[in-house]
């Protein structure tokens, strides 16, 4: 009886706090593509993926601020950081980052992500890639293919 | 030649492994004694061959035999020695070869300290033990075999990835794995009890070591994965939500729980039901933990090159494992008789408290790792559950659970008088909150109502456990001198306190390290200061580094704090010449109370560099308390109990022996 009223109460619980964390703390995850277009609403934290573009990287004088492109091969925005960009951030390399878009159409962010392995493509850039793929160069085509 | 070997002999300890699956369990269901007796046997030599194979696997390594693929993978002649030993687990064939190897060194300790189980019951828990090695080796075999040669064979490998290159992931894999493997001993325990129909609380008290030394390595493992987090990303974090920390942390979780009600199993012979199923479940977790690391259904900092063909035999294998373990629960489980009865101002209630929060925890995390999953699976927009959900989630759950972690040591089996516990818990209460009241202004000189609150629950924990010690320091041997006194208490009692107290520190650790540590990111010149925290930073210079396989530009910085110099960080930025990874090695002063870290950034210019600096306060304190709940469970695991049960174990055999010669005679 005891043993059945607390298991009940403790899987209550766990869906409740399951649901209200979610509510608060889901980030949606968008390309260059669709913030180009205009899909996504301002000052909302998301998730943006692709590609550094070579030759795009610009520091700040500060010494910290890095503003640089980045695409899925088909749109590109820029993006700017302030801080020290993580080991594996170099141009062609597939990155995500978390921050708003401010109204010049620049997205700050607070976070960058480079995974640990030169053949790493986050899914969601890889995905978003494969649809502009095909249209490419060989060259640019094996960005998004996971080794073998 | 040798890598032939080795792939032959992992051939054989298949084969093996099935016969020590098959006959076994056959002989046990029919009664014949031969067939159960060759389930010993059996276990021993699958663990030769094994061990033959791993030897084999290191010898490549060691021998730069590039023209086995996954040396040619995972290694470089460049590579120093104990890498390449440590490469062996580097990625996933090997870590898959790692994980045999340790289920079959599990089995074989099962086998050594058994003798006095009935024989059955024996047959069946190697029969189950080598069920499961026949899925690990089956999968080793056909989709990852490490021996596998490439032709024409390379001059030169492709070195280990730069990130396992540290002595924490040297020895944090093996760990993870001793843990993960040995739930597999109280799996195989469960489901021999319900196979045998006979769920009496033999299967409990035989398996609470055992889950107790597979927690300890578990709690050991991720322990060593975080502090070497802390040490190589250069994040300053040692916790990030990875879906693969909480892979591994899932099974810790539900062990814990396991820990805690084989207990009531063991000593009320009550809660068997449940406690079959978190023996099922901690088991399933530890597998899926083990597959989702590498099998490319996460991505994350762990999950290296992937190969997702390998995810269709893991959820064969998941199904077939998990599936069949509940559908013979379901057969079983209404014969089960749990006997007792208990009331709700009761240590069993308490501990169900403890259970359900466990769980709920791990559900919690269960649905935030795999929720991204299922919704780019159904091809909606894709999301990420981030950081933000766990940490709100996980403290929701910590706060009742801390607090019960204080309460139940008192609480009495069966009934409690409520009165005498609420006296003892005042007095417990009391010290905490002024302690929460006063840390946190004794640390940084100010306070909120969160920091007051976690370190109140720390203090609280703390609080407790010394107490619970002191109360039965004062009831054990009166009149005996002190030290005869505390040598007089259970070794059970000495862990579970000193256990309860790590979670005490832990707490206070995170809530400090999380409220107050500072960080400051900035560009330094050579021979500009910067302060933080009453701590002043100077970079010095920054030179050249050459390692075995690296380049490196380290700098030097000296701290200072009141003009004295603190302590000289040497943080590197360091190039891998093979993969060309650049990797981050942070430069620590850890302290007691506090640690100074610094991380280097990128050059700006000739004479200029980015520089991460950190204070932390009391960041130590979150290994120190995850090690002391290990030794804890190291103590409960030597009580004497389970001594004095092993002992009568060896009459039993030679008793045995003595049949089997009069046997033999006549």
């Amino acid at each position: 009886m005891i043993f059945t009223v607390v298991l009940v109460a403790g899987l209550g619980c766990a869906v409740a706090l399951a649901l209200y964390g979610m509510r608060q703390n889901i980030m949606l995850f968008h390309t260059p593509s669709e913030v180009a277009a205009g899909e996504v609403p301002g000052n909302r934290l998301f998730r943006i993926g692709g590609l550094v573009v070579a030759g795009s990287v610009i520091k700040a004088d500060d010494g910290l601020t890095t503003d640089f492109g980045l695409t899925d091969l088909n749109q590109s925005i820029t993006v700017r950081y302030t801080g020290l960009l993580p080991d594996l951030f170099r141009e062609g390399q597939g990155i995500v980052a978390q921050g708003v878009l401010n109204e010049g159409g620049v997205f700050v962010a607070q976070e960058v992500l480079a995974k640990h392995d030169e053949n790493y493509m986050p899914p969601e850039v890889a995905a978003s890639l494969k649809e502009y793929r095909d249209s490419l160069p060989k060259s640019m085509a094996e960005y998004g293919r996971k080794a073998p | 030649m040798i890598p032939e070997i080795g792939h032959f002999a992992l051939i054989l300890a298949l084969c093996l492994a099935f016969v020590q699956t098959l006959v076994p369990i056959l002989g046990a269901q029919t009664n014949t004694v031969q067939w159960m007796a060759v389930a010993k046997p059996a276990a021993r030599g699958q663990l030769l061959f094994i061990a033959v194979s791993y030897v084999c696997l290191t010898y490549s390594f060691i021998s730069n035999d590039f023209s086995v693929l996954y040396v040619a993978n995972n290694s470089n002649t460049a590579l120093p020695l104990h890498y390449k030993i440590s490469a062996v687990w580097g990625a996933h064939e090997g870590s898959l070869l790692l994980w045999v190897l340790m289920l079959g060194l599990w089995t074989v300790a099962v086998t050594v300290f058994s003798s006095s189980l009935p024989r059955d019951m024996v047959a069946r828990v190697l029969g189950v033990m080598g069920f499961v090695s026949v899925g690990f080796l089956l999968f080793t075999l056909l989709t990852s075999n490490p021996f596998e040669r490439v032709f024409p064979s390379p001059v030169e490998g492709r070195d280990l990835n730069p990130l396992l290159q540290d002595p924490g992931l040297v020895i944090h894999p093996p760990m993870l794995y001793m843990g993960y493997v040995g739930f597999s001993v109280a799996f195989a325990f469960a489901i021999a009890a319900l196979l045998g129909g006979k769920l009496d609380s033999i299967w409990a008290r035989w398996s609470r070591p055992w889950v107790i030394y597979a927690w300890v390595f578990l709690t050991i493992g991720i322990t060593l994965g975080s502090w070497w987090a802390y040490h190589e990303l250069g994040w300053g974090g040692w916790w990030f939500w990875d879906p693969v920390e909480n892979a591994s942390f899932m099974p810790w979780l539900v062990g814990t729980a396991l820990v805690h009600s084989l207990a009531v199993t063991d000593k009320r012979s009550n809660l068997k039901n449940w406690t079959v199923l978190l023996a099922i479940l901690a088991f399933s977790l530890s597998l899926l933990g083990t597959f989702l690391v590498r099998s490319g259904v996460l991505v994350s900092v762990h999950a290296f090159a992937t190969d997702p063909a390998r995810g269709l035999y893991i959820l064969i294998f998941l199904a077939v494992v998990i599936g069949g373990s509940l559908s013979l629960y379901a057969l079983r489980a209404p014969s089960i008789q749990s006997s007792g009865q208990f009331e709700i101002f009761s240590r069993e209630t308490a501990l169900l408290i403890n259970n359900v929060l466990l769980l709920v925890a791990m559900l919690t995390i269960l649905v935030g790792t795999l929720y991204p999953l299922f919704v780019s699976a159904l091809n909606l927009p894709s999301l990420s559950v981030g950081k933000p959900y766990f940490d709100l989630v996980f403290s929701a759950l910590t706060l009742p659970l801390v607090l019960v972690v204080g309460i139940g040591p008192f609480m009495r089996w069966k009934s409690t008088p409520v009165g005498q516990v609420i006296r003892r818990l005042l007095k417990i209460a009391v010290i905490g909150l002024v302690a929460g009241l006063v840390l946190p202004l004794m640390v940084a000189g100010k306070s909120s109502i969160l920091v007051t609150l976690g370190a109140t629950l720390g203090a609280w924990s703390i609080a407790s456990a010394a107490y619970y010690l002191f109360k039965n320091l004062r009831q054990t041997g009166r009149g005996m001198h002190f030290f005869r006194r505390l040598g007089k208490i259970p070794h059970a009692t000495w862990g579970m306190s000193i256990a309860h107290l790590g979670i005490g520190v832990f707490v206070l650790g995170v809530t400090f390290v999380s409220a107050f540590e500072q960080v400051r990111e900035l560009p330094m010149q050579v021979g500009q200061k910067a302060e933080l925290s009453g701590y002043v930073f100077q970079l010095d210079g920054v030179q050249d580094v050459q390692g075995p396989n690296y380049l490196s530009k380290q700098a030097s910085v000296r701290v200072f704090k009141n003009g004295e110099p603190v302590a000289l960080l040497l943080p590197e930025k360091r190039t891998y010449l093979v993969q060309q990874n650049p990797m981050t090695e942070a430069g620590i002063d850890s302290g007691f109370l506090r640690d100074v870290y610094v991380a280097l950034g990128e050059q700006v210019d000739s004479q200029t560099w980015g520089m991460r600096l950190y204070y932390k306060p009391f960041v130590q304190w979150i290994w120190l308390g995850a090690t002391l709940m290990a030794f804890g469970g190291i103590l409960a695991a030597l009580d004497r109990r389970y001594r004095l049960r092993l002992k009568r174990g060896k009459k039993t055999t030679v008793a045995d022996v003595h049949e089997r010669q009069v046997a033999a005679v006549s």
